[in-house]
């Protein structure tokens, strides 16, 4: 007998944003609570809950959800994986479904990001009185700064620039440009941080945070969540006819880690587990990249976005240049990509990024997308990559029961 | 003269100032951290290893905003040293993208960064055209 099939029930996304008035909890239960009723289900039905939350640091999030929304006694996992953190709760779920152990599962992920500043690595040491061997370089001083950057723009815009030196073509304006496309695809996503579309010189001329990437082209820090529940395919087969309908197949949840390769402890490799992950999601759901209604990919910053064609295999092997300047990309083209605006304007609260990119990309496979609707949209993929690394790729398929 | 130190323990200071890599004796990974094991192939036998001192500018990001006590703007460059990565400022030239370009040659240079409350000076290395 072959493992379940899994289906997202119930999905949904907070608006994105600053919520002076919400905090961590009250976001997270926003969307839960929406997700279960997009589902048509309570939390009694849940059998598993797995949520991430990474700056909020109050304690296990998934048992302050179920303290807020109900106390079922189920097992919970808190799950902590950069900005795969989202991706990682709905695998944890789908893979108790999968498993038999649960006929439902609820995924959280939710952040509160906004105002919040430069995002670096972790090797930062105080500058001290006397110099004093620390860590793993045993570093005098914090390392950040003074031996390259790991400050986010500066590493993403560094994985972007090494892809224009290996394939040429790759240049400030080109980055600038796929920045116009995700601000321009924004204006139609009432729930993005930021709708305001821009034009090319505004994003060149705006402020530089680490060569290519000036500020528009960086991922918009700002508060939100999103939740899924997730179902059986036997499970779902006893639901009413609506409840079908509107299920999401999960043809392939996929999750990989950076395998070794030169340079990876030097400048991290977003690109191999990537290219890994899409192999095995292909794979697994048995489609290709050409079937691809839309994609939402992990565009921390605009340097990323081009690189990720590539990996997600959108384009043939050094060719993602070429693939953006045909227009393929764009919400009228061949693939389009990153239809919600993407990260850079519908912002990055880092934890709830890998659940409310799969909501999107349900959105438009239920036909529910209003004006940013892809029409006839029946396959989607949607990609997130958290440093250090993780990847997660899930590929979903409009329902046949 | 004072007496000086490395910044960090890789750097090799002297006449031939280099950086110095954990090579895994058993499949030639380098590494420039304190190591547990070998990431590649799982071995625990490691020999110090020269690393080239000069390279080409692989990739390479122009900071603008960084930590407290760090000058802005810096150049942040992934230096390829004969088939070894490094990471490093590119320093001695501009800090802009006229003067700083993928593919650009470059050599291993070390300078000050400050001295302690005993008078050690603490010596860096960063990457400058070599051109």
């Amino acid at each position: 007998m072959s493992a379940e099939n899994v289906y997202i029930l119930g999905i949904n996304m907070t608006k994105f944003g600053k919520h002076k008035e919400l905090d961590t909890l009250d976001l997270a239960c926003e969307a839960t609570f929406a997700a279960l009723e997009d589902g048509g289900v309570t939390m009694e039905d849940m059998g598993i809950i797995a949520a991430g939350n990474l700056m909020g640091g109050a304690g296990p999030i998934a048992q302050m959800i179920q303290k807020q929304a109900g106390q079922t006694g189920i097992p919970a996992y808190n799950v902590s994986n950069a900005c795969a953190t989202g991706a990682t709760a709905l695998r944890v779920a789908c893979m108790s479904v999968k498993a038999g152990e649960s006929d439902f599962g609820l995924a959280v992920g939710v952040e509160k990001l906004a105002g919040a500043g430069l995002l670096a690595g972790g090797s930062r040491a105080k500058d001290g009185e006397a110099w004093q061997r620390s860590g793993r370089y045993g570093a005098v001083a914090a390392v950040d700064g003074r031996i390259g950057t790991e400050t986010m723009p500066g590493v993403f815009a560094q994985i972007g620039m090494e892809y224009g030196h290996r394939y040429g073509g790759a240049n400030f304006e080109l980055f600038a440009q796929i920045s116009e496309k995700n601000h321009g695809h924004s204006t139609l996503n009432p729930l993005a941080a930021y709708t305001k579309k821009m034009t090319l010189e505004e994003i060149m001329g705006d402020l530089m945070i680490a060569y290519p990437n000036t500020r528009p082209m960086c991922s918009a820090n700002c508060d939100g969540a999103a939740a899924a529940v997730v179902v059986s395919e036997s499970k779902l087969k006893t639901l009413s006819l609506e409840q079908q309908r509107r299920a999401i197949k999960i043809s392939a949840s996929i999750l990989t880690s950076d395998p070794f390769e030169e340079a990876c402890q030097v400048l991290p490799d977003v690109n191999t587990l990537t290219r890994n992950a899409a192999k095995q999601a292909y794979e697994q759901a048995g489609v290709g990249p050409e079937d691809l209604d839309l994609v939402e990919l992990h565009d921390c910053f605009a340097t990323a976005e081009l690189v990720h064609y590539d990996n997600l295999m959108l384009c043939e092997e050094g060719g993602a240049v070429d693939f953006f300047k045909s227009g393929a990309p764009f919400r009228d083209g061949s693939t389009p990509v990153n239809v919600s605006g993407g990260l850079q304007s519908k912002g990055h609260p880092i934890a709830a990024t890998g659940i409310a990119n799969i909501w999107e990309i349900c959105h438009h496979l239920r036909g529910e997308a209003g004006p940013r609707q892809i029409e006839g949209a029946k396959v989607g993929l949607a990609h997130v990559i958290g440093l250090a690394s993780a990847c997660g790729v899930h590929i979903l398929e409009k329902s046949s029961l | 003269m004072a007496e000086q130190i490395p910044f960090v323990e890789y750097l090799v200071l002297g006449d031939d100032p280099h950086l110095v890599a954990h090579e895994c004796t058993a499949c030639g990974a380098r590494f420039f951290d304190r190591r547990n094991a070998c990431a590649s192939c799982s071995g625990t036998e490691f020999k110090q290893a020269k690393v080239a001192t000069q390279g080409v500018v692989r990739s390479f990001t122009i900071v603008a905003f960084a930590a407290p006590g760090i000058d802005v703007p810096y150049v942040s460059a992934i230096i390829d040293c004969d088939g070894t990565s490094v990471r490093a400022n590119v320093v001695n030239t501009p800090a802009d993208p006229e003067n700083v370009k993928l593919g650009m040659p470059v050599r291993l240079t070390t300078f000050p960064i400050g001295t302690d409350s005993e008078g050690v000076e603490a010596v860096n290395f960063g990457f400058e055209p070599a051109a």
